[in-house]
């Protein structure tokens, strides 16, 4: 008997309930369990909570304007102008502004990723991002800064309502999905909060609408 | 790890003297417990997510055998390999099998308690790769050569002075004292392991049946660097933390970080399926599961199998005023505080524990903050009576519990010997109304004075208040 058999005869002989229909039931009914209040306002909400871990956050009316907003951004925290963007967002105006972004993954010394996201949701001010081949996971996570464009009627109020989109829009989850809940940060020395540990030191999220 | 939990008298005697550790503890208590509490209360109703938590844990152990197969035929579809393995050499025997089969020289890992319970790191060595820890805190343990002392802040016990003097030994660089300072010093010293890492090893917090997925949750975003960046991944996790839907692990999610770290969410949630797709940039282009039961299936069934449904948020250890006071070196192996003082010796033996079950006041701090309600001072209980079945008291104890229960069952001598004792505890504590000494307690008496009591029974009191 390997160790598959062994361990897995060891649980049966040990187990109380052995109901595979019991199991398909729960799968194919995939119940909620209880929800917090579904918020007003899923925009004010998701910002208001995204500050609150220390995201910073813009909003424009013009996806045009998403490379002057960042521009202006990252001159006045005295950041480096360049980076690289998701294709999807290739062909904003980022030259004109004076940003060099041009769209491949992430690496090791690129500073600054600009990304979009699946979805974002308003309960903890977090962003859903899919691993794919036009949405390298090294761009939200190699740079100092991460930048996400995100359409804010892409913002569901729970982690719940992001799953039932996943399902909706795709069969299977992609190989990595992320959520970003801010700047990556450590309390390991001292308890002491200290943003900037592994991943990003910053993290902006610019709410465009299309 | 090797368990050294029957040294744990003697390690009690050494934390309790040491100042510098109790220093670090009390930081611990201001943040965990206060920073719980803070966030805690964003969740309205807290009994019911914390039922519907055990309930979701409950459904996966009464049924286990369903859910790990399911989780293992979903995560075969996806493209991961799936292994089982008995115990903790097993796991260390996988992973160095994988590392040779892809021609591994070295690894970035990011925070596992259960590579912990297997001593990986030493045995990869010993298999010629060389491993690197990638959570600060565990990367500052591999460096000083210690072992974690709290699953979710590995290097509590140690203060900000004795980092700054590890890091300028061994990164031969000009001493850094401010703590962000540190952290990015040890940011830029790791950034090549993880671009040079050949595989990259994790945990899992859980594993998702439905979708066969394995999910992390990280603050640092070491957990994303491991599992994006080497070409080959290797995520170890217990048997029990199969969870049926991504519904039941997001309501799990909502209590893990607010009990652990008081986080309403960590930074990074990673869902882990299959591997690397032909077109994908990143990703691994092998992605193995390893399952490691290391006497986890002997609790399935029994009258301690509410213990797994743990999901090692560590908040029973941050509340336990033992913990609180001792640190988790004492406890002697991976898991301390209330949680460890029940895993240890039902997973390593109870013979080699004897102490652990019996370190608690029974106060219930730890089971009233468990986010998935295990009855942790029941659980110790029964580990004591199991103890005294197995004759592992001393026969003085053996002894008293045995009049005390000849006792119990013959009420009218119970109450004469009862009015007898408290006349006798009364006349002892004199005019002070205090004792210094207890025959046969001066273990107690030694750091406190005994109140003496009035000098009535309960029962003499209880038959006053009824007759007026």
């Amino acid at each position: 008997m390997n160790a598959r058999e062994k361990i897995l005869s060891k649980i049966r002989s040990a187990q109380t309930q052995s109901s595979a229909p019991v199991t398909s039931a729960h799968l194919a009914q995939h119940p909620r369990g209880p929800l917090p209040p579904a918020p007003t306002d899923l925009v004010a909400c998701f910002k208001e909570r995204a500050l609150k871990l220390s995201s910073d956050v813009l909003e424009t009316h013009s996806r045009a304007e998403v490379p002057t907003l960042l521009a202006r951004y990252l001159r006045g925290k005295n950041l480096p102008v360049s980076g690289v963007c998701w294709p999807s967002l290739a062909g904003l105006p980022w030259s004109a502004a004076g940003l060099d972004m041009p769209s491949r993954p992430a690496k090791n010394s690129d500073l600054v990723g600009v990304t979009g996201a699946f979805c974002a949701i308003a309960e903890t001010g977090t962003l859903m991002m899919l691993s794919g081949p036009d949405t390298p996971a090294t761009t939200s996570l190699l740079p100092e800064t991460h930048v996400a464009v995100l359409d804010p009627r892409r913002i569901v109020a729970t982690m719940e309502d992001a799953w039932d989109l996943l399902r909706k829009e795709f069969k299977q989850p992609p190989r990595a999905v992320n959520f970003i809940s801010g700047p990556s940060r450590t309390a390991d020395i001292e308890q002491t909060v200290t943003l900037g540990a592994h991943g990003p030191y910053r993290v902006l999220l610019i709410l465009a609408s299309l | 790890m090797q368990n050294t939990s029957l040294q744990f008298r003697n390690q009690v005697t050494i934390k309790l003297a040491d100042a510098r550790l109790q220093d670090a503890l009390s930081r611990l208590q201001s943040r965990f417990v206060e920073g719980r509490s803070a966030v805690i209360s964003e969740i309205a109703d807290l009994e019911e997510a914390r039922t519907a938590a055990a309930t979701i844990r409950d459904r996966v152990i009464n049924n286990l055998e369903h859910w790990l197969v399911h989780f293992e035929q979903q995560a075969t579809a996806c493209g991961a390999i799936v292994h089982w393995a008995e115990t903790g050499a097993d796991v260390n025997r996988i992973v160095a099998g994988i590392a040779a089969q892809h021609g591994v020289k070295t690894a970035a890992k990011s925070k596992s308690m259960v590579s912990e319970e297997c001593g990986l790191n030493d045995a990869l060595e010993l298999a010629g790769v060389k491993v690197m820890e990638t959570d600060l805190g565990e990367y500052i343990l591999q460096l000083a050569k210690e072992a974690p002392s709290h699953i979710v802040a590995p290097v509590v016990h140690k203060n900000k002075e004795e980092i700054s003097d590890l890091f300028a030994e061994k990164h031969h660089l000009p001493r850094k004292t401010g703590i962000a300072e540190l952290c990015r010093e040890a940011r830029e010293v790791l950034r090549p392991a993880f671009l040079n890492a050949d595989m990259g090893i994790s945990g899992a917090n859980f594993l998702v049946a439905e979708t066969g997925s394995a999910l992390i949750v990280t603050n640092e975003g070491n957990g994303r660097l491991v599992t994006t960046l080497p070409r080959v991944h290797v995520a170890i996790t217990g048997i029990e933390k199969v969870v049926p839907t991504l519904e039941d692990v997001t309501t799990l999610l909502r209590l893990l970080p607010r009990s652990a770290t008081g986080q309403s969410i960590t930074n990074y949630v990673s869902v882990l399926t299959g591997k690397k797709n032909a077109e994908d940039h990143d990703g691994p282009e092998h992605f193995h599961i390893i399952l490691l039961d290391n006497g986890r299936s002997s609790l399935v069934g029994s009258e301690m199998q509410e213990m797994l449904r743990c999901i090692r948020c560590g908040a029973c250890m941050n509340h336990c005023p033992v913990y609180q006071n001792i640190g988790g070196h004492a406890y002697g192996w991976v898991y301390p505080g209330p949680m460890g003082s029940i895993l240890t010796p039902l997973l390593g033996g109870i013979e080699k524990s004897p102490d652990l079950p019996n370190a608690s006041t029974f106060c219930g701090a730890c089971a009233a903050v468990c986010p998935v309600k295990i009855p942790l001072p029941d659980l110790l209980r029964k580990l004591r009576e199991k103890q005294l079945q197995r004759g592992m008291k001393s026969w003085q104890e053996t002894f008293l519990l045995k009049v005390w229960a000849w006792l119990a069952l013959h009420p009218t001598i119970y109450a004469i010997a009862t009015r007898i004792g408290v006349r006798l505890i009364r006349m002892m504590g004199g005019k002070e109304k205090l004792l210094h000494t207890l025959p046969g307690a001066g273990g107690w008496t030694d750091g406190r004075d005994f109140p003496a009591p009035s000098g009535k029974t309960f029962r003499e009191l209880h038959k006053r208040g009824a007759g007026q």
